[in-house]
């Protein structure tokens, strides 16, 4: 399942791949797929070329595989010049981990992965801990952790601005302090695609070559570049619980809670999180054409099976001052 | 919802797919001042056009706040900062996305009123057209002069003017027609080409989606149906070529491509290219790209160019068509907004960066400086936060430019302090200072600013070149050597050639000492010195020492005797070892 081939061929209907091609054109505006891909190589390139370590944070969505796809172009034929990164909570879904470990070696990209093994040591959970202080130290700590250990000064994320109300207004070049916070009133201001990367010792620069792109923007990318993505995006039928209004996927009993029952459900993931955290939405959609269908006709956003941004109003806002994606 | 078995809905989503994947881009940045329900359009405009999802409209709906008369408050939709829920303001520029069928749109939503000439750039600085607001029971006010000027300053020519609260004003005719009258002469006076007025009422959706039944006197587009239609600017004055490096792709021995993205114009293989500053004529010999090579490529697409032959090229260079070229110069005069607390100094040194070339700049005079209320141009010694002024500059190493006007990238550039890092400055380049008019100049400009003198350390010198003083021995080698001082010139370093043989001995070593009292680099292309002269220069310059003698194979490969010195000279940069980036070096 997990064959990036297999994947592929899921995906070849509707002749992918020919609408944005930039073979032969008039010179005209490019469409908004080609701006859009324009647009985040001469980010991807500027801050290649300014940064002394920069790193990719890696998360194995599919938003980490079109930035993926764009540092392949950006550089090509080159290889991508510098490393990926993923910080591994442990609870993310073994599809996922099966995915991170075979397609970025198979493009010939370097990764990194990074564990906060002293918390998953002391039994840090979701369970115990509740997600806000479990993602505090699973991911934001164990990610500053792992920035200072490479010591990377900028680190592209794949984040998008449509995502959540604070990333609205959050810069392509995200200054953070040398604690890794950010401060959404103290921003450099942006203008035109100049971008300041001068930093003094211990700051870095989140660097976010998706801001522009919207999640039906991501989707069309994929199905026009017939990019791999993990197949928990595709639905299938799946052992889930419903837990406290969401789907959890379960796959192994040892995540059952007590009196809880599996039960098969033809499902999939729109976003990709903790396998705790994250839930499950009931669809048909098995190749991305139908997802995108699905999408257009969705009347609910991509992050609201996220738990984490949920727990308090303007949460979000709260993590990435902490240093949270 | 689709699934396979339905195959006409899926042929009908076939169409739909291509569709979505050829649509335009149009950008467009909102201004209006606190109460002229900026925030309240711009989630009208996301709601009636199904951008916003039930999710985030049901918070909003559970919200605590509501600042609204109606049911729901769509200005919260849009607020996205603590603070601001909490103190019903807008603190900083937001983009908000959402499409049509015809059309994806970016919006840069600018605050009225906090910072707002520094916010208003900003979200203009990317924006094809401007959405100004105008209360609609107040008429024109000194605030939509300072909108619809900065949006012309930042070379908008489409504007549209949405005459909100139309609902207050009872849908009336004339209270519309006389605020479009007033709008339509401020317009013309700044030049700005494309007006469209539309009567709106953000509060109650009239002619912002949905055409308002209550002014059928209104026969022009809504303000969507506008966006959707209004004509992208065809392409910028601008038709030649220009093309920033931002990176050199050498993966082997056998690749050497230039990598960016177009700043104007187009380009074919076997187009006949000038590399700047070298000056060198070249050829592309083909636009590469991960999806193929391409038979031609155009403003605003990022490849990358091999080029016939190996020249020397490295970030911050640009590739141009030899028609018509850049300006290349040191000088020149740009409309600036100021972006920071600590104002604009005559004389400081700050950074600048145009394209992907970084040097130092300083400010040579303010021409003027303009009210933003009045638009009348004033006189000024130094630039406030959110001022606009008219300043002649220098920077140390040339740039390669064109007017504003004429193509934004080639024209626009941003000013660091170079002490905080933090971003100053905006600039609009309008034209080359002539050559006659800098020389009429006062040279005592900073003298007279009455400071009490103090001697001028060597670091000082060090901090202002970038770089530390170093000497390169290059003996008996008088042509490499002027190559290399040529070279390093142009990197915006110090240097100096020093090939006179009458240098030995004490004298040498005391007019190398002079040099790197200046922070100068030294290339000595002289007679052969003795061990002991070495041994002494070494010591004098902390070892910042390249002793050609030591490495003899640059003297026989000049390529590589470049590539060591340009690496020499990066390690003797003054300021932030840790970046990579190269003030002037690279």
């Amino acid at each position: 399942m997990t064959n990036a081939s297999e994947v592929l061929v899921r995906q070849s209907e509707l002749e992918p791949g020919r609408a944005i091609k930039m073979g032969t054109f008039a010179p005209r505006r490019l469409n908004h797929l080609s701006a859009l891909e324009s647009e985040s190589i001469h980010i991807l390139r500027e801050a290649a070329a300014e940064f002394a370590r920069p790193v990719m944070l890696y998360s194995i969505g599919k938003d980490s595989s079109v930035m993926l796809r764009l540092a392949q172009k950006a550089f090509f034929p080159g290889r991508i010049p510098f490393p990926l990164l993923h910080v591994d909570t442990s609870y993310k879904f073994p599809e996922m981990i099966e995915f991170r470990d075979s397609y970025p070696r198979q493009i010939g990209a370097e990764l990194i992965v990074h564990k906060n093994q002293e918390a998953l040591d002391a039994g840090a959970n979701p369970y115990s801990l509740g997600t806000q202080k479990c993602c505090g130290l699973l991911k934001t700590k164990s990610l500053l952790d792992a920035l200072a250990e490479g010591g990377f000064d900028a680190a592209f994320g794949g984040a998008r601005r449509d995502e959540e109300k604070s990333r609205a207004k959050e810069r392509i070049y995200s200054f953070r302090d040398s604690l890794g916070q950010w401060d959404p009133k103290n921003q450099r201001p942006e203008l035109w695609n100049i971008f300041n990367s001068r930093l003094n010792k211990g700051e870095s620069i989140r660097v976010f070559p998706l801001s522009n792109w919207t999640e039906l923007d991501v989707w069309l990318y994929i199905h026009a570049e017939q990019i791999p993505i993990v197949p928990l995006y595709f639905a299938r039928e799946r052992d889930v619980v419903f837990r406290n209004g969401s789907i959890v996927v379960i796959d192994s009993p040892a995540q059952l809670l007590p009196g809880e029952k599996t039960q098969r459900l033809k499902c999939r993931m729109r976003s990709l999180g903790c396998v705790p955290c994250t839930g499950a939405i009931r669809s048909d959609a098995d190749t991305v054409p139908q997802i995108i269908a699905e999408m257009v006709s969705f009347r609910r956003s991509e992050r609201e099976n996220r738990a984490i941004d949920h727990d308090e109003e303007g949460s979000m806002e709260l993590k990435k001052r902490e240093g949270y994606f | 919802m689709i699934s396979s078995a339905q195959n006409t809905a899926y042929e009908g989503f076939s169409a739909f797919l291509e569709r979505n994947m050829n649509t335009d881009l149009l950008r467009f940045t909102t201004a209006g001042s606190v109460d002229d329900g900026k925030s309240t359009l711009i989630g009208r405009l996301l709601h009636d056009s199904k951008a916003v999802y039930e999710d985030q409209l049901a918070s909003v709906k559970k919200s605590r706040i509501n600042r609204s008369t109606g049911p729901v408050d769509f200005s919260l939709l849009t607020d996205g900062l603590r603070a601001e829920r909490e103190q019903g303001i807008t603190i900083d520029v937001a983009y908000r996305y959402f499409a049509t069928p015809r059309r994806k749109f970016i919006i840069a939503d600018t605050p009225g009123h906090e910072q707002y000439t520094r916010n208003m750039a900003t979200g203009a600085s990317t924006a094809d057209v401007a959405v100004i607001l105008i209360d609609g029971t107040k008429g024109l006010l000194p605030q939509t002069r300072r909108h619809a000027f900065i949006a012309s300053l930042l070379g908008i020519s489409n504007v549209l003017a949405a005459v909100n609260k139309m609902d207050l004003a009872e849908y009336r005719e004339d209270a519309f027609h006389k605020l479009q009258d007033d709008f339509l002469v401020l317009a013309a006076q700044l030049g700005i080409a494309s007006v469209q007025c539309i009567p709106i009422s953000a509060l109650e959706g009239d002619n912002v989606v949905d055409r308002s039944r209550r002014m059928p006197w209104y026969h022009g587009p809504t303000l969507l149906e506008h966006l959707e239609t209004v004509p992208l600017p065809e392409r910028d004055s601008l038709q030649s070529f220009r093309f920033p490096v931002q990176t050199v792709i050498r993966p082997d021995a056998t690749f050497r491509g230039f990598a960016g993205r177009i700043a104007s114009g187009a380009i074919h293989p076997g187009d006949p290219l000038v590399a700047l500053p070298s000056g060198r004529r070249t050829r592309v010999r083909s636009i590469v790209t991960y999806d193929g090579e391409l038979p031609q490529a155009s403003s605003s697409m990022s490849v990358t160019l091999q080029l016939d032959e190996e020249i020397d090229l490295s970030r911050g260079d640009m590739l141009v068509s030899p028609g018509r070229l850049p300006k290349v110069s040191r000088k020149f005069h740009a409309s600036v907004v100021w972006l920071h607390g600590t104002p604009l100094e005559l004389g400081r040194t700050y950074l600048v960066k145009h394209t992907a070339r970084q040097t130092k700049i300083r400010a040579l005079r303010i021409r003027h400086r303009v009210n933003v209320n009045t638009l009348a141009e004033e006189p000024a010694t130094r630039l406030e936060l959110n001022e606009i002024g008219s300043v002649d500059f220098e920077t140390h190493v040339p740039l390669f430019f064109d007017p504003y006007s004429s193509n934004r990238t080639m024209g626009s550039f941003i000013l660091i302090d170079s002490a905080t890092n933090a971003t100053v400055g905006a600039g609009m380049i309008q034209e080359s200072v002539a050559a006659v008019q800098l020389a009429e100049e006062p040279e005592d400009e900073f003298a007279a600013s009455g400071r009490p003198a103090i001697p001028v350390a060597p670091e000082e010198r060090y901090a202002r070149h970038g770089h530390f003083p170093g000497v390169v021995l290059l003996e008996g080698r008088a042509a490499l050597a002027e190559r290399l001082e040529r070279f390093l010139f142009d990197l915006g370093l110090e240097v100096l050639h020093l090939s006179r043989s009458e240098f030995f001995g004490d004298a040498f070593v005391e007019t190398i000492r002079v040099a790197r009292t200046a922070g100068v680099i030294i290339l000595y292309s002289g007679g052969a010195l003795s061990r002991e002269t070495k041994d002494r220069i070494a010591l004098e310059f902390d070892n910042r020492f390249l002793d050609a003698a030591g490495a003899p194979e640059l003297l026989f490969d000049e390529e590589q005797a470049v590539r060591h010195v340009q690496a020499f000279a990066r390690s003797l940069r003054f300021v932030d070892e840790r970046s990579k980036i190269q003030q002037n070096v690279n």
